[in-house]
């Protein structure tokens, strides 16, 4: 039976922080490896992806993939603005999390 | 045991510790006291100003600690990105911290001081010969970035704290660095492999925060041997799992296992995490990759003119579905009334709709009221606050298709409404640079304290 959740229910870490001034990375941290793998396997988390959830041309994820030790995927985005230039909005880049937190998985 | 033990006392030097862990890390013996002082997080205002004078005390606090510790034990004690952004001028406020807490305690040692602010003129003479590199979604730089930096600073690597240590300085408080380098330096020295030195180092620059629960304030030690090394969270109620650990090599890092710095690359590819206890992990296999030539990273900022905010409720629904098109009324009116008065930027955050993610937000408005946040920066404070004070009292008296509530459209929650911000700042650096040497753009003095 497969139901519909969250990637933010079904993972132990959403978060969002810049990489330096002109970055933004992603982490999502599973806390088992099953879950982690089964995520993995889907195929469903990708940089094309990543673009669609956050209404970013594809060219603006700069890297997306997986990384097995820390059960994680991880992707990078470019800021909308320089960090701290007039109009931002999260300078630290920590609440940008939403998106990739509400992503629906096939569970 | 072949061994080298690092203290981290705290994620950022002025975020403070607990007075039980740091003991605790004390009985460890540490060899070194190392601390971050720095980041780019806050934004470019650090850089681009002076150091505010309230951010010292806690550093004070933090550096009294640690002076007294290191000096009672008879170990280093290194400070890196001094006063928050690591130009001269911060790294000046900590170093005269550092005096006048000598001074109070009687305490007498050799400091180096490293300074990595770069002249312009240095970083303009590279450009033009080609040694200057954009990292990712930051262009070219140009000589009029160059120019409208109040500071640029380099991020050094491990080799000038070296230096500083094989000239016998027992503190060494420096400006910007790379976060790992104060860490790392003590190891590289006695020829511990670089990249476990400087894995250990990523993990120790930011306190506890690799630990579960995690901490910005409170203390990591790390015992970095010849094939591995080990970390330890020393406060009460934290530990170090496999997966703590390999997370932390994720955070705020583009790549998750390619970690670019000073003179080459950190490649944690191969990297095992394992358990030895239930608050201990060790970690093997990291590996440090060097460039052909040796790259350090720069950061400038400087002035972006000066800032005037406003701040209101709205709670009419009418209003709130009309909001987009009204500000855009009356930006134009605004515009047209100060035409010829110089170029002014604004900006909107519409909170409780979408005031924290803007044009990436995906949730569809469900609120019944929004805060908004008007802000107006220019090239003068006066243009900055009589735009923002003009949007303010025509939004306020302002039509608006299907209006009822006629007798005013924002609710102010201060009197006066209006806040002049003072100087607004921006990044105008971030670039990589050639240097035929590690210690190239780096200044070290010698001080008998």
């Amino acid at each position: 039976m497969s139901a519909n959740l969250k990637l933010g229910e079904i993972a132990s870490v959403v978060r969002s922080k810049n990489a330096g001034p002109y970055l933004y990375t992603f982490d999502v941290i599973f806390g088992d490896g099953a879950t982690y793998e089964k995520v993995k396997r889907s195929g469903l988390l990708t940089a094309g992806k990543m673009a669609e959830v956050y209404g970013v041309p594809p060219e603006n994820i700069i890297w997306a993939g997986f990384f097995d030790p820390a059960l994680a995927f991880k992707f990078t985005m470019a800021r909308p603005l320089v960090s701290g230039s007039p109009g931002e909005r999260d300078a630290y880049g920590a609440q940008q999390h939403m998106p990739l937190f509400n992503l629906l998985v096939s569970f | 045991m072949d061994e080298l033990r690092i203290l981290s006392p705290t994620a950022i030097l002025g975020y403070g510790f607990p007075p039980e862990s740091f003991e605790a890390a004390l009985g460890a013996k540490p060899d070194v006291i190392a601390v971050d002082a720095g980041s780019t997080d806050a934004g470019p205002f650090l850089l681009g100003g002076v150091i505010p004078r309230g951010m010292l005390i806690p550093v004070r606090k933090d550096v009294e600690k640690l002076l007294l510790a290191a000096r009672r034990l008879g170990i280093p004690l290194l400070i890196g990105s001094a006063g928050g952004a690591g130009a001269d001028p911060h790294l000046e406020s900590v170093v005269e911290v550092v005096r006048e807490v000598a001074a109070s305690h009687g305490l007498h040692f050799t400091m180096a001081v490293i300074y990595s602010e770069v002249d312009r003129e240095v970083v303009i003479k590279a450009l033009g010969r080609g040694r200057i590199h954009p990292m990712e979604n930051t262009g070219p730089l140009t000589e009029t970035e160059v120019r409208q930096s109040a500071h640029i600073v380099a991020q050094i690597g491990p080799e000038p704290f070296v230096e500083a240590l094989n000239r016998g300085a027992e503190v060494v408080v420096a400006g910007r660095s790379y976060d790992p380098s104060m860490f790392a330096a003590p190891a590289l020295r006695l020829g511990y492999p670089e990249g476990l030195a400087l894995h250990l180092g990523k993990i120790l620059e930011c306190g506890a925060i690799a630990a579960t629960p995690g901490s910005g304030s409170d203390c990591m030690m790390g015992y970095l041997r010849r094939d591995h090394f080990l970390v330890e969270p020393t406060g009460p109620g934290r530990r170090c799992t496999p997966l703590s650990v390999a997370a932390h090599t994720l955070y705020e890092k583009p790549h998750p296992y390619l970690l670019h710095g000073p003179g080459g690359c950190l490649d944690l590819s191969e990297c095992r995490f394992e358990p030895v206890d239930d608050r201990r992990v060790r970690v093997s296999g990291s590996r440090f990759l060097a460039d052909r030539s040796y790259r350090v990273k720069l950061e400038g900022a400087g002035p972006a003119g000066f800032r005037s905010i406003f701040i209101a409720g709205i709670r009419d629904p009418i209003l709130i579905a009309a909001l987009d098109q009204t500000l855009q009324n009356v930006e134009g009116q605004v515009r047209d009334y100060f035409s010829g008065e110089g170029e002014f930027h604004v900006s909107y955050r519409v909170y409780g709709r979408d005031g924290v993610m803007g044009a990436m937000e995906r949730e569809p408005f469900t609120a019944s009221e929004v805060g908004l946040v008007v802000e107006v920066v220019s090239k003068s404070g006066e243009l900055s606050a009589g735009a923002c004070a003009m949007i303010r009292s025509t939004l306020l008296h302002c039509d608006y298709p299907g209006r009822k509530a006629t007798s005013g459209n924002l609710a102010f929650p201060f009197s006066p409404s209006d806040i002049s911000m003072g100087p607004a700042y921006r990044f105008t650096v971030y670039h990589l640079m050639e240097v035929d040497h590690p210690c190239s753009l780096v200044r070290i003095r010698y001080i008998n304290v």
